[in-house]
């Protein structure tokens, strides 16, 4: 009896694989720094998260796949592992003053923040439900606690116990889902799955494990009618977690989502560009109307980053080669944008007290021009004005729904871009138009705050003025 | 005589139980055995169809699913425990410092 080798292909899980390494040298590290040394650590996984991207790119258009076909080095989903690495990266020059300014500078947060990175690059490159899975998994365990981080703050607890129940639930529909996709092809492998249905027609059973896997992506990426933990989880969570959460989260699981359903399912399109097309309207309008009540501003980012997974779906529902790249860049746009938003935020903030409320940024551009001007250009970027990252994006997305027949559905999309304007100029306005409140004076931005907002405010500015190269680059990332 | 049907209509009758439990228990750790019981019908769902299919996948995925759940647990219990620490009231009705 022959004895299969398992196909063990080392080279194209290079990226995870750093990144669990780099991971698990921190956590021993963290044991001989002393507490005053703690920052070293964040340099330590910034480093390797850079090798890492250095990795993905030197696999840049090899196309392998590996691990008997579980997972594949192809560019699309190498640029989400790029653009998760960033905002690792980003997040990690965040958090160093950040957790120090909060007292939880602990070597753990850095571990598990690398954990869900190699769960997010897992994700991105899995061509295996069940490695899919996996990757969710491994990719959501981490951020349970670092939500929870806080651990005296009785809200950033209560963050971590909804995400934790809400996450998991999903997690189990996803799961069930898996199991009837299985029983109904055969297979959890995506290709096959794709060439079992092309043969013979769907069952029942199959139409409801797609549903399944449907929620359970749903969920990950806070789309309507599933999105009610997003808010609460995102204000109540320490504001660097947050700033991650809503970007690499969204890339990884957007990832995913796109090659099961646009890849694997095909044969099934009729039904579920309907439904995703459905849930894009019903996600982008309540996200936007949802964002126009609030004070807060975590939680006016918050729905805001239901309105852009509502954006994203539209390409999805477009189902096209210019829909895929369009969304690796809107990915990617948002993912700079976003976490310059954030950034200015956690820039402004006075300490461990942090500016939260939409008020509390009157007169801001008085006493901090360039932050100010930084969450201006970050918030113009998400409205979807021109010359910034922002704009490209929505117009790349409403140009593949236009192009494949889904005008209306770009046409809602432009009208709720319209409504956005409305609630991100809101803090501009308090900003450079309100006299300064009290306490202003004497705060002053780390430098690795100042870093990450210079790096995220060039990228916003430079994808939207030369986006020519990063639209190459996602057009060559098209799945096999 | 016993078809595939019946273990996956007894997964079925499992996993809706289980999504019943979350969405009308109020105690987490009620919530997480009903999540548990979510996972433990798509297993037995994964050992029926392995069965079924003369395919031994659906048999492996069980041993991952398995490990995944206990990793599940050892966080989960974790944050629940520092909330009752915190508050020493678990009831979910009651943790509820966010909204709007």
């Amino acid at each position: 009896m022959p004895i299969l080798v398992p196909d063990i292909n080392l080279r194209i899980i290079a990226p995870a694989l750093i990144v669990t390494v780099t991971a698990i040298v921190v956590l021993l590290g963290e044991l001989v720094t002393p507490a005053e040394r703690k920052r070293w650590l964040g340099y330590l996984s910034i480093a390797g998260l850079v090798v890492a991207a250095f990795a993905a790119f030197s696999l840049w258009g090899a196309n392998a796949s590996g691990f008997s076909g579980m997972v594949v080095a192809d560019n699309f989903g190498l640029f989400l592992t790029l653009t998760i690495a960033l905002s690792a990266a980003l997040s990690i020059l965040l958090s160093i003053p950040f957790i120090h300014a909060h007292e939880i500078d602990q070597g753990e947060y850095y571990v598990l923040l690398l954990a869900s990175v190699a769960g997010m690059i897992v994700m991105a490159t899995a061509t295996d439900l069940i490695v899919i899975f996996l990757g969710l998994e491994l990719l959501s365990l981490p951020l349970y606690i670092l939500a929870a981080f806080q651990r005296e703050d009785t809200r950033s607890l209560e963050a971590g116990i909804k995400y934790f129940l809400l996450g998991a639930f999903s997690s189990a529909f996803f799961l069930y889902g898996i199991a009837l996709v299985f029983g109904a092809t055969g297979t959890t492998n995506l290709a096959k799955i794709a060439a079992s249905l092309a043969q013979s027609a769907g069952s029942p059973m199959l139409s409801i494990g797609v549903g399944l896997l449907m929620v359970g992506f749903a969920f990950k990426v806070a789309l309507v009618p599933f999105h009610w933990w997003t808010p609460d989880v995102y204000d109540g969570a320490p504001t660097t977690v947050t700033a991650f959460m809503s970007v690499a989260v969204k890339a990884a699981a957007f990832g995913a989502f796109f090659r099961t359903f646009q890849f694997a399912l095909p044969a099934l399109a009729l039904d579920w560009r309907a439904v995703a097309a459905v849930l894009a309207v019903l996600t982008m309008t309540l996200g936007n109307v949802a964002a126009l009540l609030q004070s807060n501003v975590k939680r006016m980012l918050a729905y805001s980053s239901i309105a852009h997974a509502g954006y994203i779906l539209i390409a999805l529902v477009a189902m096209s080669a210019n829909g895929l790249s369009s969304a690796l860049f809107y990915l990617l746009a948002y993912t700079v944008t976003n976490l310059g938003a954030f950034g200015a935020v956690i820039a402004l903030s006075d300490g461990a007290r942090e500016r939260l409320e939409i008020k509390d940024f009157a007169g801001a551009a008085r006493e901090h021009p360039l932050v100010a001007l930084a969450l201006t250009i970050c918030l113009l970027s998400l409205a979807g004005f021109p010359p910034f990252a922002g704009f490209v994006g929505k117009f790349l997305i409403f140009g593949a729904a236009v192009e494949t027949g889904w005008a209306w559905l770009a046409v809602i999309g432009v009208l709720n871009s319209l409504v956005s304007v409305y609630f991100y100029l809101r803090p501009v306005v308090q900003m450079y138009m309100s006299e300064p409140a009290e306490g202003w004076s004497g705060i002053r931005v780390a430098p690795l705050v100042a870093l990450a907002l210079l790096i995220a405010v060039i990228s916003v500015i430079a994808l939207g003025v030369f986006p020519a190269p990063a639209i190459a680059l996602a057009a060559g990332g098209l799945i096999r | 005589m016993l078809t595939v049907n019946h273990f996956i209509l007894l997964s079925a009758i499992l996993f809706c139980l289980g999504a019943v439990g979350v969405l009308i228990r109020r105690n987490p750790l009620v919530m997480f055995m009903s999540i548990e019981l979510m996972l433990n019908a798509a297993n037995l769902a994964f050992v029926a169809f392995s069965r079924y299919l003369n395919n031994l996948d659906g048999q492996i995925f069980v041993f991952l699913i398995l490990t995944v759940a206990a990793a599940e647990v050892a966080v989960g219990l974790a944050i629940i425990v520092a909330m009752f620490r915190a508050r020493e009231n678990v009831d979910v009705d009651e943790v509820n410092e966010l909204k709007g």
